[in-house]
């Protein structure tokens, strides 16, 4: 012990630090990447890979379960992307569908103002509604809120179209959202009379 | 990437794996921003936006895919590399 400590004040580099034990008394520190051996003893270099991913120490889990999650967050990032070409394939296939067709509805004197008549435009399975409102005039829109596509239901005396869903209220006049939580208007069928019998002729999606 | 000339400590991968978490993150969390506008324009009617869209999404996946190609070789460098 004697030896260990360094009784002088005036040692080069260790001014001021008497009764103090010179560094070199201690068994040099391990490194973290030596603390942990694995079991059979060999290097690193010849342990299978499996073995890197069931770390036993604190250090190397750590790095593990960060790395793990970068792993993740990049499938993650492929699934993004494969869902943008997935929406850029739909839009070709809709482009490729070209102009919707002409479709009839009723025949006028079969609305009634104030009454609400369901159609199928432009599939069978794209539900809409056509409104004639008092004045006379007509108004269509695809069925399906832009929220969660439930079913909505006009009301022509009060101007409004409502989902009862979520309470999201639309403007009959224009589609538009008044109220509640649904983000665009509903898209509009537009219209066409010719001798007497309506028609639907093109859908109009909007953002606004 | 270029591959590391030596092998990292563990400590010191796991500071660069903090720092390459950090950007995914980042570009994982614009890249669902994107998908969400991306896919409100499109049933909104706004067909502009839908390809430079996932262009950019491409782009933030290959920037993505390329760092944890690093992280790899990384590893691939430590594991070669004498225990340090």
């Amino acid at each position: 012990m004697s030896d260990a400590v360094d009784p002088r004040i005036d040692s080069p580099g260790r001014e001021g630090l008497t009764g103090t034990a010179r560094s070199s008394v201690y068994e040099p520190a391990a490194e973290r990447e030596q603390i942990t051996l694995p079991p059979d003893g060999r290097p690193d270099s010849a342990q299978p890979a499996w073995r890197g991913d069931f770390p036993v120490d604190w250090p190397a889990d750590q790095y593990v379960a960060r790395r793990d999650f970068t792993r993740f967050l990049v499938l993650t990032s492929l699934a993004f992307t494969v869902g943008q070409w997935w929406i850029a394939a739909q839009q070709w296939w809709r482009e490729r569908r070209g102009l919707l067709p002409l479709k009839r509805i009723a025949r006028l004197d079969d609305v009634a103002p104030g009454s609400v008549l369901t159609f199928a435009y432009p599939g069978e399975n794209d539900p809409c509604f056509l409104v004639r409102r008092r004045d006379g005039t007509l108004l269509a829109y695809g069925q399906k809120c832009t929220h969660l596509s439930c079913a909505v239901i006009p009301d022509p005396d009060r101007g409004v179209i409502r989902c009862p869903c979520h309470e999201g209220l639309f403007d009959l006049g224009s589609g538009r959202p008044i109220a509640g939580p649904p983000p665009r208007p509903l898209p509009r069928v537009t219209l066409e009379v010719r001798r007497g019998e309506v028609y639907a002729t093109g859908i109009e999606e909007r953002t606004v | 990437m270029a591959t590391p000339a030596r092998g990292f400590t563990r400590e010191q991968r796991t500071t660069i794996v903090y720092g390459i978490l950090g950007f995914v993150v980042v570009l994982v969390v614009l890249q669902l921003w994107l998908l969400t506008a991306t896919m409100n324009a499109f049933l909104g009617g706004d067909r502009a936006v839908v390809l430079p869209a996932a262009l950019v999404s491409t782009g933030c996946l290959a920037l993505n895919a390329g760092l944890l190609r690093y992280l790899r070789r990384l590893e691939r460098a430590a594991t070669r590399a004498p225990a340090r």
